[in-house]
């Protein structure tokens, strides 16, 4: 792992982003350290997903700048993986389980080369470290949900990048899964890796990660779970009553049923 | 029996038309897979029509046919581009507006001609029979270059085919990767015109392929099959052209939909006969 000495991996100042002329995101600025795991909350319609893409390149920017190690995200496009929402996977496609990992590879073998045995080895990696590797010739149609997601999580293993955003990994999961995904973030957090996760499971923010962005098409707050989840900042980043609850040695939300 | 067999290819004009098909088969197979696997039949067919104009022109101006063919063919996949990103509708309606347009202006252009229209009509339903060295020479020629681009590019194109977002989100040039596709296509239908005509060759592009599609489960096994089951339709499709003395085109294609009920019946018996535990 090299250990190159910047500051921020990621860092977003003033961005303003969106699908037409108005933007759904704007005076959005934050930087992340690298080997940090952040999670970024908000309601639906709050643009996680646009900041994501923007973040990308997916969509346009119409202000402001996106640095992954102090350049231009736009020209280091490989060193950023993506795990989009459970969209729509082709999945009548006749490709293996293996054919999608090794696409992760493909900007690391370069135009018009084939795969070598350091990239059938890095798949092989990939997906043992998702418990994939017995279904590696499966076709991709033929996986569960779960196993769809974790098959798209090795193809970002196996691409290695620097920065990872992670659009709702583990919804629609079981829960072993999602421990297990959460798991495997962690360890590529302590390994230098910058692991940003968009989620609407708020009882997961709590324990997993270093730092929390609350997004509702501005940034409400960014900081330390610690500082920044509080029933006050929650609400004007939900726009409704939201109750935290202790139970036991744990912090809980809940909707705060007799609440405005 | 051998003789039977045998007998045809005594002919050099049906050598000619036997290697004619087989590799104007071959090469739409290969590009046919993309074509069925994203849904570019009617592209496909549209950029065939759209190359009438350019045949009608060069054929009025004594000017090449394939320089044509090939110009209209790939302003028509721009154009078709263009329509649909300025002109606010839908990339199935631009492609109809414009594979219409440009085929009445063919048929507008040839009505022109008042006298032998003969060898257009070859041009429309195809005349692989009348397959010369010259044109199996620019067959061979024009095929290799699309091979060798799906050599060079084929992990890019099966990314790009498979998972656009993420090819995108890496770093990849899609808009220019998804040209080079319709520009194989383009080159594609502009060999075929000879063999099976513009009205059919789509056939060419989706059958094989889709009956490949019916029998694996891995993209390079569908290619392979693809350009098998094509070449095989060649085949039989000649032979029933010349015994049967009918246009050979149509017996090309003919087969080929024959092939695809027969592996999808066969299928079916297949599955019903082995229920799964």
């Amino acid at each position: 792992m090299d250990k190159k000495p910047w500051r921020y991996c990621l860092e977003v100042r003033d961005l303003a982003a969106g699908y037409d002329d108005t933007p759904a995101i704007e005076d959005i600025t934050f930087a992340i350290p690298p080997g940090q795991m952040v999670g970024v909350i908000g309601p639906n319609g709050a643009g996680k997903s646009t900041l994501f893409k923007a973040i990308l390149g997916l969509i346009p920017r119409q202000r402001g700048e996106i640095l992954l190690h102090e350049a231009p995200t736009l020209s280091q496009r490989a060193l950023m993986g993506y795990l989009p929402q459970l969209e729509e996977i082709n999945r009548a496609f006749p490709v293996s389980v293996e054919d999608v990992v090794m696409m992760g590879r493909y900007p690391r073998v370069g135009w018009c080369r084939r795969p070598g045995p350091t990239d059938d080895e890095s798949v092989r990696q990939a997906l043992t470290r998702v418990d994939l590797l017995p279904h590696a010739q499966t076709q991709i149609g033929q996986l569960s949900g779960g196993q769809q997601q974790r098959a798209l999580l090795a193809r970002v293993l196996a691409q290695d990048p620097h920065l990872l955003l992670l659009d709702e990994p583990v919804s629609g999961v079981d829960t072993t899964t999602q421990h297990a995904i959460f798991a495997l973030l962690e360890e590529l957090r302590d390994n230098g890796k910058t692991v940003v996760v968009a989620t609407h499971d708020l009882n997961c923010v709590v324990e997993r990660f270093d730092q929390v962005l609350c997004i509702n098409r501005r940034v409400i707050a960014y900081g330390p779970p610690r500082e920044v989840f509080h029933e006050d900042t929650l609400n004007r980043t939900y726009g409704h009553h939201l109750m935290i609850v202790q139970v036991g040695d744990r912090r809980v939300v809940v909707a705060d049923e007799h609440g405005r | 029996m051998i003789e039977f067999l045998v007998a045809p290819f005594e002919f050099g004009f049906m050598q000619r038309a036997l290697l004619g098909g087989v590799l104007v088969g071959a090469i739409c197979a290969l590009v046919g897979t993309y074509v069925v696997l994203r849904g570019l039949a009617f592209v496909g067919d549209a950029l065939a029509h759209a190359a009438f104009p350019g045949v009608v022109i060069a054929y009025l101006l004594k000017g090449n046919i394939y320089l044509g063919a090939t110009i209209f063919a790939l302003a028509t996949a721009l154009a078709i581009g263009l329509v649909s990103r300025r002109g606010r509708v839908s990339y199935d309606t631009a492609i109809g507006i414009l594979f219409a347009g440009a085929f009445a202006l063919g048929v507008l252009l040839m009505s022109t001609i008042h006298g032998y229209t003969v060898d257009l009509f070859s041009f429309l339903f195809g005349n692989v029979l009348g397959i010369s060295q010259r044109d199996l020479l620019l067959v061979g020629l024009l095929g290799a270059i699309v091979v060798l681009t799906i050599i060079l590019f084929y992990k890019e194109l099966l990314l790009l085919s498979f998972d656009p977002t993420t090819a995108e989100a890496m770093g990849y040039p899609v808009q220019a990767l998804n040209h080079l596709l319709l520009g194989l296509i383009a080159l594609t239908i502009v060999i075929s015109i000879q063999a099976v005509g513009i009205i059919l060759v789509v056939a060419l592009l989706v059958t094989p392929s889709a009956t490949a599609y019916l029998l694996t489960e891995r993209f390079l096994r569908m290619m392979i099959l693809g350009v098998l089951l094509a070449a095989l339709a060649a085949v039989i499709g000649l032979y029933l052209s010349y015994y049967l003395n009918v246009a050979s085109g149509a017996a090309i294609v003919l087969v080929s939909t024959c092939l695809f009920f027969l592996v999808l019946a066969s299928l079916r018996l297949w599955k019903a006969r082995r229920p799964r535990a």
